[in-house]
């Protein structure tokens, strides 16, 4: 008897030293994770609760959850919500359908197959704060833009942009951004394409968009749902294109900006704009939790040992 | 028979034909504010802030002007070297906290390693700008802000998520066989992960890294915020060329392709091993 409970105890206690054998390697970039992402946030929390101004200055005081009814009723607040959804859900799916698009016009072989690609994933390489410049003053700006140019050349007159649709200008250039990586995530999935069912849809008989339906786009599945996943959340955070192409204002002032103004970019507001980010982190953990069942369906099926 | 596939075959060649004349025309069409901006860093500035012109004068002023020391004032090459650091070392730290990472989630994954994988993920959920003021706060108190090190922590954290992820779809892909083998001749993690699973899911590595530097070198938030004076990165000095008084389109370009180039060149020649990398890391 005595002799079955060492046992189980010695059974126990190798078990335990596998499992902490095994967390061993995760621990230095989770214990990163949680320092450098989280510490933050808890500051959030307790400024949040704050009435602290810097401009007037004025002591730091503990007014409970005021800036959170404050928040409920700002109509800036709102309109800045509208703003991000308005941009990150146009901007993303727009790039997903080009991307998908151009995808499947690369993955056949035509002259310079290689150097049209190439030429394609620029866009995603280029520093954001540059793509916003250069669109702002270089095609969308109406004086020496090219577009305007164009515009003009063909006899319609010209037309300010970015005062006119801020919004969409800024979606245009996010678009053009992301497009060649979606481009990329799509022509990933059409190469692991198997070309042996291809090849039976076409013995069969099988129209080209009927194959495209039945055959190709349920194996992309997956990697548009990553694609999605991804866009979605670098889009939600877009901060240097609104700051370099309109600098905010209505209709192009998204939650990221909103905070920014509120706070450091000149509002320094800093009880109210951390009553903001909380509200953000919360929404965006709800949104999240949309995203990862998405993720969960990519890992379905996958059991590692 | 062979009569009847002429025709079709005339057909497909000349439906082919035009899918790849649009496929070059988009190419095209995306790459032009590109071309544009490289070409307009040539001009003068008359030229430049003129209507669109093709054909002008190449000259090298531009690029004399933006590189040029000016007292006091944010240098290219100090931009350069701040972001060079700040990017380099940030990639490696990000690859050796995330490979073994990796290696705890999938190949002998820990208990719930799906809430682990989901907690990184998540944390890229959070809006960074709402975490800039305890950061400007945190960094303040620790003597951080205008420093490299700063930089290199938060873009440690920023890419860490991204590349926990992408690795541990590659490390998935090892045949658990190899591993095993490896187990049973006694290595220890790190001689499992060096070598056997390395080797095998190096073109997936290569991809990660790679866009843990694009997004590192193209920062602008927080290096604007934390940063703005000693320790800024190029995005700031490219920001710095666009003046209140006077022209400075053709400075602008010249200053913006400059700052490109780099990534731009880097994700070039890594593209296939970028498609790759994706292909693997989508599905696992």
């Amino acid at each position: 008897m005595e002799t079955e409970t060492d046992r189980t105890e010695l059974v126990r206690r190798l078990q335990r030293r596998e499992a902490w054998r095994r967390r061993i390697p995760l621990l230095p970039a989770l214990l990163f994770t949680i320092v450098v992402t989280q510490v933050p946030f808890l500051f959030n929390i307790w400024y949040s609760l704050t009435d602290w101004k810097i401009v007037p200055p004025s002591p730091r005081r503990f007014i409970g959850v005021d800036n959170f009814v404050d928040l409920v009723d700002n109509r800036f607040f709102r309109e800045a919500v509208w703003t991000s959804i308005l941009m990150t859900v146009s901007a993303v799916l727009l790039s997903v359908m080009l991307g998908t698009l151009i995808a499947l016009l690369l993955d056949r072989k035509f002259f310079g197959q290689g150097f049209v690609r190439t030429l394609l994933i620029t866009p995603f390489l280029i520093m954001p704060v540059v793509a916003g410049l250069i669109w702002n003053t270089q095609i969308f700006n109406s004086s020496f833009g090219v577009l305007n140019w164009s515009l003009d050349a063909l006899g319609f007159e010209r037309i300010e942009f970015v005062t006119r649709w801020p919004l969409w200008s800024i979606v245009i250039v996010l678009v053009w951004q992301w497009t060649p990586f979606m481009m990329l995530i799509i022509l990933a999935g059409l190469q692991g394409q198997s070309s042996s069912v291809l090849e039976a849809a076409r013995v069969d008989g099988a129209s080209a968009p009927a194959t495209f339906f039945q055959i190709t786009l349920p194996h992309l599945r997956p990697y548009l749902e990553l694609g999605v996943l991804l866009g979605s959340i670098y889009l939600i955070q877009v901060f240097d294109h609104v700051d370099v192409i309109t600098g905010g204002g209505p209709d192009s002032t998204n939650v990221p900006y909103f905070v920014f103004q509120r706070s450091i970019g000149g509002g320094w507001q800093f009880g109210q704009a951390s009553a903001y980010s909380i509200v953000v982190v919360i929404a965006s953990i709800i949104i999240a939790t949309f995203g990862l069942r998405v993720l969960s369906g990519l890992l379905e099926g996958e059991d590692a040992a | 028979m062979s009569g009847d596939t002429g025709p079709v075959v005339g057909q497909r060649s000349l439906g082919s034909l035009l899918l790849g004349i649009g496929a070059w025309g988009i190419g095209l069409i995306f790459f032009f504010p590109i071309f544009w901006m490289v070409l307009n860093g040539f001009k003068e500035e008359a030229d430049a802030n003129a209507d669109p012109k093709l054909f002008f004068d190449p000259t090298f002023t531009q690029y004399d002007e933006v590189t040029s020391q000016t007292q006091g004032l944010l240098g290219f090459r100090e931009a350069f070297f701040n972001s060079f650091w700040a990017v380099s070392i940030s990639t490696i730290l990000v690859m050796i906290l995330a490979i073994p990472a990796a290696y705890a989630l999938s190949v002998r994954p820990v208990k719930k390693w799906r809430d682990v994988l989901f907690f990184f993920i998540s944390t890229k959920f959070l809006p960074i700008v709402a975490a800039i003021l305890p950061l400007w706060i945190i960094a303040r108190e620790l003597n951080l802000l205008n420093t490299r090190l700063v930089l290199i922590i938060l873009y440690t954290a920023m890419n860490l998520p991204l590349a926990v992820w992408m690795l541990r779809s590659f490390f998935s892909e090892v045949p658990h066989e190899l591993i095993e083998a490896a187990q049973i001749d006694g290595a220890s993690i790190r001689g499992q992960i060096t070598s056997v699973i390395l080797p095998i899911v190096a073109p997936g590595l290569a991809a990660t890294a790679l866009l843990c530097v694009i997004f590192a070198w193209n920062e602008f938030f927080l290096a604007v915020q934390l940063n703005p004076v000693d320790g800024s990165t190029i995005p700031i000095w490219v920001t710095s060329n666009v003046s209140t008084r006077g022209n400075f389109l053709a400075k602008l370009s010249a200053a913006s392709t400059l700052a490109t180039l780099p990534v731009v060149l880097c994700g070039w020649v890594a593209q296939k091993r970028m498609i790759r990398g994706l292909a693997m890391g989508a599905i696992k």
